[in-house]
């Protein structure tokens, strides 16, 4: 048995399992999984409270490939089924991994609930903007004019962001990585466990059959820095790979504008806690073309959890009426008696 | 404990009493009219006086529909007696009609010859017209069948409560308990409990509790001062009533007090998910308020979400329950589906309501049982247990408990609107005497047997359970999910075999149950002409019919099922020893298919779908037709 002790021992291959891993060859989805099991040991949670949920779809298979407890569930619902498990047992490190059509499509009504109630939960939704697992049809996130197997003229629908989505259900910790920015990977998921309420991670992820490619301009080296930027809690807003510019708000509308010609100190400054969503809000909305898109944590506020005011509850009851006793109750009304 | 009739006033003639063996009575009115609370005085204190009690609550589904039109009408049907009634009864001894609407919708349950109370101050030209009378039915002949008693209960109420300062309005509200008052002189109630309530629920308003207890007093001493009936009733305590503590008891509350029972023989806290929906909404109502008993009660943003939650805690390894109508079992399915997969011990709870779709929300009906049995995806059977009556709901919800546990299932518990609203007397049980589930978690690798080639989630006992191994036990951690499973390691499997193999056996673990759940037992003759076969809330009325038919000569017997999947293991020995088999059902003939299928028995069925529970006349005569053909 773990404990707390021999946490220090456990590595990587601690979380693996031998079953084969059965995505593409080249899916983003592999680097999420190697990522997560280096930064599991790191978490300070023995391994038999950690808990894998998820839904339905390429990203869902996640579980399987861990060595931790995992339930693998049905479309959508893994919001709603990690916060009764989270309720049941508010000691577990429950884990929800979801992507854009499982956790945005059918699942939108529960992965807004579980974020508004600020369950104590871990939702890692891999966002590739495509359906995968039923072989390439337009997700929520797709881009309008997205030609698939299901949209051969384009798409007409307006694609959802879900750090806004997220934001809205004001989320106490929202942040956004890549499947390829690695080290930025762990700090984040490291940062998401560690955090107390609901942390929502959105990774975006290469689906190399279906949509090859479609995060190239945000993750390709050599373009990176000048299409996303990096936030840092009360830093300014600053990329490029010169370093050279900033973003500014104009009213509620960020621009963005070169050093040579704003002092840093006008920029943006970024404030992971700000109770407000506002600032939050307007980072979400931050995509290109025209803007950069923000990578890091967006927000990181301190609320109570869901499930530690439910016992609350519970406990505050008792210590104010006592346990119950069952006889009592059954008499809690009038009684005669037949004799 | 024996009733205190208050003194008679000094002008008041002694009464003349007639004894009654039973009464059925019904207040009947708008839905602001608080007729649903009087009802339920009115049983309440029936039943501290020792009666046997049988009630039927019938409202709209809407809130405050129209005031005074029919749409809006609320009933409360009370049968009480002195022996052991199992109905709320068919016609009406007495009604309570406080406006026209409520005349009209009610008139006809009425007997002839029975006793009709009016409102007489309600019906005026608006009211009248709001109910469609042309000329009022107090003015014509056309009530002449019956025992008219015109009260003028509006002016006789405020003139009663008018010094207790209260608004005219707020007087008005208080007209039901003036009705009561009537009824309770009439059948010789006492005033006490009523008043005793009146006290606790309105300690902080005192003018209000004033006034509602001047109303009750004034009915009560109008009826004697105006000697508004030649005779009153007396209804002797019952005494064919095993002995013991009772109390009053309605189907959602019994639900509720025996989940929370299961849990703790279970050693476990109840975990409930619920979204909110008549009539099922009172169990997550009751559970709220019992928070000390260690419950946790959760509302979902929606049916899945409900049962989702509940499958999640049911692996968390909480006595995990979701509750809802038909309606929400369809948006349930594919979680329960899951449930069959992942075979967690999770309860799911229908009240039944009168469907399709929306259906009638308020009314009872049992159509959601093929919906059950069949509803959801692929070869998924799921145990199926049903209540017979209120207080028969915390008996059997301990015994879906203890499947769902004992067989590592979901298991679905049948209620509906008339057992839910119903209330009755019930024995009080005494804990400590009830029998313990015993749950059984794996937490020791080598002692568990579970050792040398590791945790096996998908290795079956000899009831063919699988372990309940839950999160937080080191040495045990493993994957479940909905995707098939390997036999024994759990591993998701895709062999056309292994799938086979594992249909069978999830199929041939319910069927197993059979062998832990009583043999079918049969009311009257064992063998003979004609048996009835019924399940669910018509256990009353199918009961009775049945007894009434013996007494008229006939050799009927009755087999009410409790278990529907799988059935008694002698179901079909019994089935085989009567002639005519005859499955009377408040649908087209749910359970008759499902013997029919199983069986090869030519059974008859009787329907009805109105939304109504069955009359003891029409199925005696239905049981009269049967015998003659
Ligand atoms: S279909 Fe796309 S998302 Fe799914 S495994 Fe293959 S590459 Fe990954």
């Amino acid at each position: 048995m773990s404990t707390n002790g021999s946490l220090n021992v456990l590595t990587a291959k601690d979380f693996a399992n031998d079953l084969d891993v059965r995505w593409c060859p080249g899916c983003g989805d592999y680097s999420i999984l190697a990522q997560m099991k280096k930064v599991l040991p790191e978490i300070g949670i023995s391994k038999e409270k950690i808990v894998f949920v998820s839904g339905i779809g390429c990203s869902s298979r996640f579980p399987y490939y861990l060595s931790t407890y995992g339930f693998h569930t049905i479309h959508g619902r893994a919001p709603a089924i990690a916060t009764g498990l989270k309720l049941a047992n508010p000691d577990l490190s429950v884990w929800v991994i979801t992507g854009d059509g499982d956790g945005l499509s059918i699942g939108g009504n529960h992965l807004m609930h579980a974020i508004r109630r600020n369950v104590n939960l871990n939702i890692i939704l891999f966002n590739n903007r495509i359906y995968g697992l039923t072989k390439g049809q337009y997700s929520p996130t797709s881009r309008v004019g997205h030609k698939t197997k299901s949209t051969p003229y384009g798409s007409l629908d307006r694609p959802i962001s879900p750090l806004t989505l997220a934001v809205a259900a004001e989320a106490t910790f929202v942040a956004r990585t890549a499947d390829r920015n690695v080290d930025h990977m762990q700090q984040v998921l490291k940062r998401a466990a560690m955090h107390k309420g609901v942390s929502f991670v959105e990774v975006y992820q290469d689906c190399v059959v279906f949509n090859k490619g479609a995060f190239d301009y945000s993750v390709d080296k050599g373009v990176r820095d000048e299409t996303t930027v990096h936030l840092e809690h009360g830093k300014p807003l600053i990329f490029g790979a010169k370093r050279d510019k900033g973003i500014r708000l104009r009213g509620h509308e960020p621009e963005v504008v070169n050093l040579s010609e704003v002092k840093e100190d006008d920029l943006l400054f970024h404030d992971e806690k700000c109770p407000d969503t506002v600032l939050a809000h307007i980072l979400s909305r931050m995509s290109q073309p025209g803007l950069p898109e923000p990578m890091g944590v967006l927000r990181d506020i301190e609320e109570p959890a869901y499930e530690e005011q439910v016992i609350g509850q519970v406990n505050d009851t008792i210590a104010r009426y006592g346990a119950g006793d069952l006889n009592k109750l059954y008499m809690s009304a009038d009684t005669w008696t037949v004799k | 404990m024996s009733a205190t009739t208050p003194q008679a006033s000094p002008d008041s003639k002694p009464s003349i009493f007639e004894e009654r063996d039973s009464v059925i009575v019904r207040f009947a009115g708008d839905s602001g009219d608080g007729m649903q609370l009087v009802g339920g005085q009115f049983t309440n204190t029936s039943a501290i006086f020792g009666n046997d009690v049988s009630t039927f609550p019938d409202f709209p589904a809407e809130i405050r529909a129209p005031a005074g039109t029919p749409a809006g009408v609320s009933g409360f049907q009370i049968h009480f007696s002195s022996h052991d009634i199992k109905t709320p009864g068919d016609d009406l001894d007495a009604l309570v009609a406080m406006n026209p609407a409520a005349l009209r919708q009610n008139l006809r349950s009425l007997r002839k010859g029975g006793i009709l109370i009016v409102n007489s101050d309600s019906f005026g030209k608006n009211d009248l017209r709001k109910a469609n009378y042309e000329v009022s039915p107090l003015d014509n002949d056309s009530l002449n069948e019956y025992k008219l008693v015109k009260v003028p209960m509006t002016t006789l109420n405020r003139d009663a409560v008018g010094q207790s300062g209260l608004s005219t309005r707020a007087a008005d509200r208080c007209r039901n308990f003036f009705a009561l008052g009537i009824l309770y002189w009439l059948y010789d109630r006492s005033l006490d409990p009523t008043i005793q309530w009146i006290d606790d629920k309105f300690a902080k308003i005192a003018d209000v509790a004033e006034a509602n207890k001047r109303a009750l007093k004034s009915g009560y001493y109008y009826g004697e001062t105006a000697e508004l009936l030649q005779s009153r009733y007396r209804i002797k305590p019952a005494t064919d009533i095993t002995p013991g503590v009772y109390r009053q008891i309605m189907g959602n509350q019994a639900v509720a007090y025996g989940l929370v029972t299961a849990a703790k023989l279970a050693g476990k806290d109840v975990f409930y998910a619920s979204y909110p929906i008549t009539p099922a909404s009172d169990i997550l109502h009751e559970l709220a308020k019992l928070k000390n008993f260690g419950v946790r009660t959760f509302q979902a943003e929606d049916e899945i979400a409900a049962v989702g939650a509940a499958v999640g805690a049911a692996f968390g390894g909480a006595v995990a329950v979701t509750g809802t109508s038909g309606p929400g079992i369809a948006l349930k399915s594919e979680a329960i589906g899951l449930a069959v997969m992942t075979e967690l011990p999770l309860l799911i709870i229908n009240v039944q309501r009168g469907g399709p779709s929306t259906g009638l929300p308020t009314k009872t009906e049992q159509a959601d049982l093929l919906q059950v049995m069949f509803g959801r995806n692929g070869e998924s059977p799921v145990p199926i247990v049903a209540a017979a009556y209120p207080s028969d709901c915390f008996t059997m919800i301990q015994e879906s408990l203890r499947i769902a546990i004992e067989y590592m299932t979901p298991v679905i518990f049948l209620s509906d609107a008339y057992i839910a609203n119903g209330a009755e007397p019930w024995r009080v049980p005494d804990f400590n005497t009830l029998p313990k589930i015993a749950v059984n978690h794996p937490k020791d690798a080598a002692s568990d047997g579970t050792g040398g080639d590791g945790f096996m989630p998908y290795r079956r006992n000899d009831k063919l359970a699988r372990p309940w191994a839950i999160p937080g036990t080191a040495g045990f951690e493993h994957r479940i999910g909905g995707l098939e499973k390997e036999n024994v390691t759990g591993n998701v499997s895709y062999d056309p075999v292994n799938h086979e193999r594992m249909v069978q056996t999830r199929q041939a673990k319910v069927d197993g149950i059979a062998n832990s759940i009583p043999e079918q037992v049969v009311e009257g003759p064992q063998s003979g002409d004609i048996l009835l076969v019924s399940w669910g809330g018509t256990y009353g009325a199918v009961s009775t019919a049945c007894a009434e038919a013996r007494a008229k000569g006939l050799s009927v017997a009755h087999a009410h099922l409790r278990y529907l999947n799988p059935f008694p293991k002698n179901l079909g020995d019994v089935l085989k020893r009567f002639k005519k088999v005859l499955v009377p059902e408040l649908n087209l003939g749910q359970l008759w298919l499902l013997l029919r299928g199983k069986y090869l028995v030519d059974a008859k069925k009787y329907n009805k779908v109105q939304g109504m529970p069955f009359l003891v006349t029409e199925l005696v005569a239905e049981i009269e037709k049967l015998a003659k053909e």
